[in-house]
């Protein structure tokens, strides 16, 4: 590869060198680095921009600031005590990757949630999902510009994470699911807040949607931006709202159903042109889907146990499995191998964020650099996750 | 639960195509697994994309040190066409190449680059097979087996940190 060219976005390499003879200082391109104290990178992202002028020629992420090691973490410590970690990793839906893992789990030693506890599972990881959706536009909308929109998003996250504060105690780093169902039963009352919230939050819903959807400023900030069809999301296996608003009807809730949710009446939202403004749709939406997913199993949570009958000493036998569900950011899977023992052989996570982030490259290529903030926040990526 | 084998049309196809490089399928917790001997991996993935595969949900390595081949390589596959999900599985002998992935999914970049940077398992045909979460000049590989967990680089810990060490 000579020095001159320019890599194929989809194929990855290393940033162009400067040719021999050349020095950055006098060519019209210049590097920045953005990140990883840049606020609008949500958390330790460093991206290496290549500019020329105010237009992207190259990027590329740097990645691993915030990187503990917990694959290996989980070699060590027995399957119960590895379940709090999972919260750490993407932490604005600790609920959901609590759900992934116990369901990975509970694959591998062969033993199902009671209904109960499924039902419980489905409502707190909905209600998660719209927690995180709300994050997401709250601090998106800031980073493009708009001061407004996350003082009301954050209202209705507190409510959120007032259900899960009085269901388990913690608000961020629940905890909320065991392997084999819950610890906890549901508290008096908790039914009726999670009406209380199903009837007010699409109203909620509207209030952002008058703030931001038809604002001039909004769409010309996002309309056309950050542009990924549905060929180039498959090809670089990118999932969940970034997917879908590349036309892609394609949610594990439906797909592979699990925890019970072949039993509720959804839609799986999907944009049309795949870019900022799509994908703001499609989050949007799917927070009413949510809605819509929690008022259905508000009315039907079936009396009996809550926790499948689990040896005191866990030990899955031989095997090994993969199992993904669908969390706020895409396909969060698990694959576990299991030797026998205490503690997993090998755990590995398969994070929405790490592959999700990968598009960021051929995303930004040919875009302004105020274009890059708005692309990366609508990636929507956690670097807890991303680095493990 | 012991496994159960795995044979249906879309088997007998590949077993016709590759013979006795197919070296087991198998179906465990309803999920199924191909046991690939390492020399047709790369024709195997090819065939696998070319039957409707676009999707690489992920590829990672198992280290087993006592073994012969102490890697396994693991490629999970889904595809969207018929939504089904297949497990691809390989040993390999320290120090083998593993055919990359990316001419076929563009997404394998950083998920080799992960499996790289992890247990040191290099990709033939990888266009950028650099680390990607630890530093470029670490030494290690911290999901080998012999890698214990409160291993650090010391020397690169006290250099670039500033600190005695970082456990």
């Amino acid at each position: 590869m000579s020095h001159r060219t320019t890599p194929d976005p989809l194929r990855g390499g290393p940033m162009t060198a400067p040719a021999p003879g050349e020095s950055h200082l006098d060519s019209s391109e210049m590097i920045l680095n953005m990140g990883p104290q840049h606020p609008s990178t949500h958390g330790v992202l460093r991206v290496v921009l290549k500019l020329d002028g105010e237009r992207v020629v190259d990027a590329e992420c740097v990645i691993g600031y915030l990187h503990r090691g917990v694959e290996k973490i989980g070699e060590h410590r027995t399957y119960m005590q590895f379940n709090p970690y999972v919260d750490r990793m993407d932490y604005v839906s600790a609920v959901s990757n609590g759900l992934g893992y116990c369901e990975a789990v509970e694959k591998l030693q062969g033993v199902v949630a009671p209904p109960r506890a499924q039902v419980v599972r489905v409502m707190l990881a909905e209600l998660n999902r719209i927690s995180s959706h709300i994050v997401w536009l709250g601090t998106h909308a800031l980073d493009i510009g708009a001061m407004t929109p996350v003082f009301y998003s954050f209202r209705e996250r507190e409510e959120i994470l007032k259900i899960f504060e009085k269901y388990c105690g913690a608000r961020l780093t629940t905890h909320a699911f065991r392997i084999g169902g819950l610890q906890w039963d549901l508290y008096d009352g908790f039914e009726s807040d999670l009406r209380r919230f199903c009837q007010t939050f699409p109203a909620r819903v509207d209030e952002y949607e008058t703030l931001l959807t038809e604002n001039r400023i909004w769409r010309e900030r996002t309309v056309g931006v950050g542009r990924l069809d549905a060929t180039t999301c498959k090809a670089l296996g990118v999932t969940g709202p970034v997917l879908r608003a590349a036309g892609v009807a394609w949610d594990l809730r439906k797909a592979q159903p699990y925890s019970g949710y072949e039993k509720y009446a959804f839609e799986i939202p999907v944009g049309e042109n795949g870019d900022t403004y799509d994908r703001y749709r499609v989050r949007l939406q799917e927070m009413r889907q949510s809605c819509r997913i929690i008022a259905q199993a508000v009315d039907g949570i079936p009396d009996g146990p809550i926790l499948a009958r689990i040896p005191k000493v866990f030990k899955p036998p031989v095997g090994e499995v993969y199992h993904s569900i669908e969390a706020p950011k895409g396909e969060l899977g698990f694959y576990i191998v299991s030797d026998g023992s205490l503690q997993p052989y090998r755990l590995r996570v398969r994070p929405p964020s790490f592959v999700n982030l990968q598009a960021l490259r051929g995303m930004v290529r040919g875009a302004l650099v105020a274009d890059v903030v708005a692309i990366i926040g609508s990636i929507d990526i956690v670097l807890g996750e991303v680095d493990r | 639960m012991a496994s159960a084998p795995w044979e249906d049309a879309f088997t007998a196809a590949l077993r016709d195509q590759f013979g006795s490089h197919i070296l087991n399928s198998e179906l465990y917790r309803e999920q199924k697994l191909l046991h690939v001997d390492r020399l047709s991996v790369g024709d195997v993935l090819r065939a696998l994309h070319r039957a409707g595969f676009d999707y690489l949900v992920d590829v990672t390595a198992v280290h087993w040190p006592k073994r012969e081949r102490p890697f396994d390589l693991i490629w999970i596959l889904y595809s969207y066409a018929d939504n089904r999900r297949v497990r691809v599985r390989a040993e390999y002998p320290e120090g083998d190449e593993v055919a990359s992935a990316t001419p076929f999914w563009p997404g394998a970049n950083w998920l080799e680059r992960e499996v790289f940077d992890m247990f040191g398992i290099r990709f033939s045909g990888h266009p950028d097979l650099r680390r990607i979460l630890l530093p470029e000049d670490w030494t290690g590989h911290p999901l080998r087996k012999d890698y214990p967990i409160l291993q650090q680089d010391q020397a690169w810990v006290q250099l670039h940190l500033g600190i005695e060490r970082g456990q």
